[in-house]
C-alpha cells in the first residue's frame, strides 16, 4: 500500500501545478526507497531507462529543419493554401485549417500553434469571411469562432500527431508496454490511430461548420 | 565498431549522436550569448543531455542516472531559459515564400514520408528514416536558398529547443518513473486494489474502465503522458492485456482516450487556457466548451473501437 505514495505524488503534484520535473523525480526516489531500492539502484534504473528511451528525443533532430522551414516561408504558403477555397464561410475556413493541420501533424510539423498561426492567419481569414457576407462581424460570433479555431487546433494536433511513425506518444506507449512484457512496433501503433484521426477531423469539422452556420443565422438573421 | 551489432542499431546510434550534437550546440551557444538571463543553468541542461545522448551506450548506468539528475536540477530551479530571439523577420519569410512557393512542402513532408518508407521497406527503425528525412530536407532547403547554410539550421534548431525547453524531456522522465514503478512493484499493488472494485477476468469491463480512467486521470493531472504510465501499469496491464487483448490496439488507443481528457480540462493550461489569452477571448473556458462534445464523441468511438478490435 505504501508503494502507492509515488502515484499519489504524481497525481497531486500535477493537479497542484508543481514543477513537473521535480514531481517526477521526487515520486521516483520516494517510490524506489519505500519499494526497497537504494539510491544507487534508483539512479541506475533512471539512467538505464533514460538511455534505453533516447529515441524519444527524436524531436531534437526534427528541429534541425523545423525552424529553417519556418524561415523559408512555410507559414505564408500554408496560409495561401487555405485561402484558396472560394466563397468560404468562417466554419469552412476553420475546417480547411483542420484538414491542413491534421495532415501536417501526421508529418510532425506544426505551423506555430495558436500564437504563431491561429491568431495571425486563421482568425483574420475567418473574420474576413464573415465580413464579406455581413459587413461587420458580431462580437459574440467572433468569440465563438476563436473558441472553435483553438478547438480545431487542439483536436487535429492531438489526433494527427499520433499518425507520425515515431511520435513521442507512441514511443511512450511502446516503452510502457515493454515494461509489462509486450513488444509493439511503431508503424502498427500509428496504423491503429488512422480511423481515430479521420473520425476526429470529421466530427470537429462537421460540428464547427454547423455551429458557425447556426450562429450566422441566429445572430445576423434578426438584424435584417 | 563491433561487427556483431546489427546495422540498424548502428544507424540508430548515429542518430542519437546527431541529436546529442544538436543539443550540445544549443548548450554551448548559450554560453556565448551576452544577453542570456540564465547562461549556466541552460548550458548545463542541454550539455548534460548531449552527453547522455551521445555516450549513453557506453556510459555505466549509474553515471547516466547521475547525469539525468544533473540535467534536471537547473530545470527544477527554473534556470533553463530561452536565449535572445534570433528569429527571421516577417519581411524575410514573406520574401522567401514568394521565391520558394509551394515547393516548401516537399522538405516539410520529408521526415514523415521517410519514416513510413523505412517502416514499410526496411527492417531498420523508422526513426532512422526520420533522420534521413531531416538530412534530405536540409539539402533541399540549401538548394532552394543560398542563405540556408549549415549554421542557419543549427541556430534555428537552438531557437526551437529554447521554445520547447526542459518540458520536452517529460516523456523520457516519465518513462524512467515507469521503470522505477515496475521495479518497485507498484503495478501489483494498484491491481490488487482495483480488483476489489471491478471484477478481474471480464475484458469488456476492463477496457471501459481503462479507457475512462485514462480520460479522468488525464483531466486531473492535465497530462496524458503522465496518466498512461500509471494507469497502464495499474489497470491496462492486469485487467485488459493480461486477458490476452491486443497490446498495440489497446495501449495506443488508451493514450488517445487520455487526449479526450486533455481536451476537457483546464489543467491542460497550455492547450486550453493559454489560447484564451492569446486570442483575447472573453470566456476563460470558451476553448474547453468548444471541445467537450468532440471529446465525448471521440471517447465513445474509441471505446467501441477497442471492444471490436481487442
Amino acid at each position: 500500500m505504501i508503494k502507492l505514495i509515488g502515484v499519489a505524488i504524481v497525481i497531486l503534484g500535477f493537479a497542484l501545478k508543481l514543477d513537473n520535473i521535480a514531481i517526477i523525480l521526487v515520486a521516483g526516489f520516494v517510490t524506489g526507497l519505500v519499494g526497497g531500492m537504494d539510491i544507487v539502484k534508483i539512479l541506475e534504473t533512471i539512467g538505464n531507462s533514460f538511455v534505453a528511451n533516447r529515441s524519444m528525443a527524436i524531436f531534437i533532430v526534427i528541429m534541425l529543419v523545423t525552424g529553417t522551414l519556418e524561415r523559408n516561408g512555410l507559414r505564408e504558403m500554408a496560409a495561401k493554401l487555405i485561402g484558396k477555397i472560394k466563397n468560404a464561410t468562417a466554419g469552412m475556413v476553420i475546417g480547411a485549417y483542420g484538414v491542413l493541420r491534421l495532415i501536417l501533424a501526421a508529418f510532425n510539423v506544426s505551423l506555430g500553434g495558436t500564437a504563431g498561426f491561429v491568431r495571425p492567419v486563421v482568425m483574420p481569414m475567418a473574420i474576413g469571411a464573415v465580413e464579406a457576407k455581413h459587413g461587420k462581424a458580431d462580437e459574440k460570433h467572433v468569440e465563438e469562432l476563436k473558441g472553435m479555431s483553438a478547438g480545431m487546433e487542439n483536436v487535429t494536433w492531438f489526433f494527427g500527431q499520433v499518425l507520425f511513425v515515431g511520435g513521442s506518444g507512441a514511443l511512450l506507449v511502446q516503452s510502457t508496454l515493454k515494461q509489462l512484457g509486450y513488444e509493439t512496433d511503431l508503424a502498427s501503433l500509428a496504423k491503429v490511430e488512422i480511423p481515430v484521426a479521420l473520425f476526429a477531423l470529421i466530427v470537429a469539422g462537421i460540428l464547427y461548420y454547423f455551429k458557425d452556420r447556426h450562429l450566422d443565422k441566429t445572430i445576423y438573421g434578426q438584424k435584417k | 565498431m563491433d561487427p556483431k551489432i546489427a546495422i540498424g542499431t548502428k544507424l540508430l546510434e548515429c542518430l542519437y549522436i546527431l541529436m546529442g550534437l544538436v543539443a550540445g550546440y544549443a548548450g554551448i551557444k548559450t554560453l556565448f550569448e551576452k544577453e542570456h538571463k540564465a547562461k549556466i543553468g541552460t548550458a548545463v541542461f542541454w550539455c548534460s543531455l548531449a552527453v547522455i545522448l551521445v555516450f549513453g551506450r557506453w556510459l555505466p548506468k549509474l553515471w547516466s542516472g547521475i547525469l539525468v539528475i544533473v540535467m534536471a536540477i537547473p530545470a527544477v530551479l527554473g534556470q533553463v531559459k530561452a536565449g535572445p530571439n534570433g528569429g527571421p523577420s516577417k519581411e524575410y519569410t514573406e520574401a522567401q515564400a514568394k521565391k520558394i512557393g509551394y515547393k516548401i512542402f516537399i522538405p516539410t513532408l520529408m521526415m514523415g514520408t521517410m519514416a513510413i518508407i523505412f517502416a514499410v521497406f526496411t527492417k531498420v527503425s523508422p526513426l532512422v528514416g526520420v533522420g534521413v528525412g531531416v538530412i534530405i530536407a536540409a539539402i533541399l532547403l540549401m538548394i532552394f536558398s543560398k542563405n540556408n547554410k549549415p549554421k542557419t539550421f543549427l541556430d534555428d534548431s537552438k531557437r526551437m529547443l529554447d521554445i520547447v525547453g526542459p518540458l520536452s524531456m517529460l516523456p523520457m522522465l516519465l518513462a524512467a518513473l515507469g521503470a522505477i514503478f515496475t521495479t518497485a512493484g507498484v503495478g501489483q499493488v494498484i491491481a490488487d486494489l482495483v480488483s476489489k472494485v471491478i471484477p478481474q477476468g471480464n475484458m469488456t469491463v476492463g477496457i471501459i474502465v481503462y479507457a475512462v480512467a485514462m480520460a479522468i486521470f488525464t483531466m486531473i493531472m492535465g497530462n496524458a503522458f503522465a496518466a498512461i504510465t500509471v494507469i497502464t501499469v495499474g489497470i491496462g496491464g492486469p485487467f485488459v492485456l493480461a486477458l490476452g487483448a491486443n497490446p498495440t490496439v489497446i495501449g495506443m488507443l488508451a493514450l488517445t482516450c487520455g487526449y479526450c481528457g486533455t481536451l476537457s480540462t483546464p489543467m491542460a493550461a497550455n492547450f486550453n487556457i493559454v489560447p484564451v489569452a492569446i486570442l483575447d477571448m472573453k470566456g476563460r473556458y470558451n476553448v474547453i466548451k468548444n471541445q467537450l462534445i468532440v471529446a465525448g464523441i471521440m471517447l465513445t468511438f474509441q471505446i467501441c473501437y477497442m471492444l471490436i478490435a481487442k
